[in-house]
């Protein structure tokens, strides 16, 4: 084998190049020469393309809201129909909106690594299995014309079965019935799991009651299609066929973010509000 | 040289084709092959890769000492997909959701790994880009046929634009489902193997041994 791209001998570099290929020196100087040059190229791909990927995902969430609330009207944008949401901030531990932090920055998942904004939750007490809860998280209501909620839109996550999945609940304005669910970032088995984007099954969410007569979240997937006719069929949604592992992850994080630890002691307090 | 680059782009297209000859990258071709616009953003998003990782490893052939040359070239084709799944991140955010984990699985797709160890490894860099162009291609028009006839039958639409009328908004269409789930891209992959060795006996295998008639035994 000639070597024609090889220039004439000067330097330590072409020194190296010049060692037989097996030789251990030059067996380390490439891995080395192409590790590092693979490395730079993709750190600065990551670091240079990292701001118009952080819009494209802000534009994303921002149109999942305006998805899930229902708010666009034909011909309006998403920008323009994101103006009829009004985004609070609450502390999830009393429900009290707070300014501690700027909602339209504000990003769940960095906000769960932070140890000055999140607190840990011990194994038991964390059924969607997160690790960490935010102290406050964004929430965002709809309201009708006569000033009463008409749509609440809460941010929920929780792990599923590879990934943690990150998603819009939207609730009706009573507080108890589904309106929507809507899932805008995970990496669950794309057919399977992955399944949770399919708008027949998100269908299925509209028109369920989230909480039992007692106030708590009693959301259930079953295997195979809900009867309307049976006991607690409005509590029940058909879990995923082949995903059971990440309909269950579904069913855990929707209870774990309507309970106690959630968004409890807020809805408790809009239920307080309206009297 | 122009027909020997002719051949090299040509031929693996339908005489050597890396789906449905060498059967390899058979995964991706039923995940993605649901709609026409993610498949061919995989079938892009490949043969770029494919090009660029021959292109690359050629031109350091020379130089790779044997003993690590599996890990430069993964090295290599893994640092490309990063590349292109950021850059589909960044200017095609939709598609790169839809096509999630596949992009990031073009680092098995055995296609990439077996052309630069069957070809770039041997071959200047020119004919190595071209090797990489027809393997590309040749994942491309099985992957945009399977996707063609998986959309239009499954979802009356190509592109997402609705061509046949479905029952359900009041026309005559019922889709089937089934060519929605990834078993029906087997049936297809298969029917279209069967149409090429018809069309072409030379792919036909020949069979690894003979079915012997059974002996009359003497003792009945």
């Amino acid at each position: 084998m000639s070597a024609p791209e090889q220039k004439s001998a000067s330097g330590p570099l072409a020194s190296i190049l010049a060692l037989p290929n097996d030789s251990p020196k030059k067996t380390i100087f490439m891995a080395l020469a192409v590790c590092l040059s693979c490395s730079v190229v993709v750190a600065s791909a990551a670091v240079g393309l990292r701001p118009i990927q952080i819009a494209n995902q802000e534009a994303d969430r921002i149109r999942n809201i305006v998805e899930v609330a229902g708010v666009q009207r034909p011909g309006q944008t998403v920008i323009e129909a994101f103006q009829s949401v009004e985004t609070l901030m609450i502390r999830l531990a009393d429900g009290t909106e707070s300014d501690a932090h700027d909602p339209s920055g504000f990003s769940i998942e960095a906000a769960s690594k932070d140890p000055s904004m999140s607190r840990a939750l011990p194994r038991p007490q964390d059924p969607a299995n997160i690790k960490r809860l935010p102290d406050f998280m964004p929430v965002y209501k709809v309201r009708s014309d006569d000033g009463q909620i008409q749509t609440l839109i809460l941010p929920v996550h929780g792990a599923g079965l590879w990934s943690t999945l990150y998603g819009f609940l939207a609730l009706e304005g009573d507080l108890r019935t589904i309106q929507g669910l809507k899932f805008y970032q995970h990496a669950e088995t794309p057919g399977l799991g992955g399944e949770v984007d399919n708008p027949n099954w998100r269908s299925l969410w509209q028109g369920k009651v989230a909480f039992n007569e007692a106030g708590e979240p009693v959301i259930e997937l079953i295997k195979g299609t809900v009867d309307a006719n049976t006991p607690n069929a409005e509590h029940r949604i058909d879990g995923l066929a082949g995903a059971t592992l990440t309909a269950r992850g579904v069913e855990n994080l929707i209870n774990f973010w309507l309970g106690e630890s959630g968004y409890g002691p807020f809805l408790a307090r809009l239920r307080n509000e309206r009297g | 040289m122009a027909s020997a680059t002719k051949e090299l782009v040509s031929k693996p297209i339908a005489d050597n084709n890396p789906i449905i000859l060498q059967v390899l990258g058979i995964c991706s071709a039923l995940a993605v092959t649901t709609k026409m616009s993610t498949a061919l953003t995989m079938a892009i998003a490949l043969t770029a890769v494919l090009c660029a990782s021959n292109v690359l490893i050629s031109l350091i052939r020379n130089h790779i000492p044997s003993s690590i040359r599996i890990i430069i070239q993964i090295t290599i084709i893994a640092s490309l997909v990063i590349l292109v799944d950021q850059l589909l991140k960044a200017f095609a955010f939709g598609l790169s959701k839809e096509l999630s984990v596949f992009v990031g699985l073009i680092i098995t797709n055995c296609i990439v790994l077996g052309r630069a160890e069957a070809f770039a490894l041997k071959n200047p860099p020119l004919p190595s880009f071209w090797d990489g162009l027809g393997n590309g291609l040749g994942y491309s028009v099985i992957l945009l046929v399977v996707g063609f006839i998986r959309e239009l039958f499954g979802s009356g639409s190509l592109f997402g634009v609705q061509i046949l009328t479905l029952a359900k908004d009041g026309g005559w269409y019922v889709p089937n489902g089934m060519l929605l789930l990834p078993p029906s891209a087997f049936f297809i992959i298969g029917l279209i193997i069967w149409g090429v060795r018809a069309w072409k006996p030379a792919q036909v295998e020949k069979p690894d041994f003979k079915i012997q008639t059974a002996q009359q035994s003497e003792v009945s």
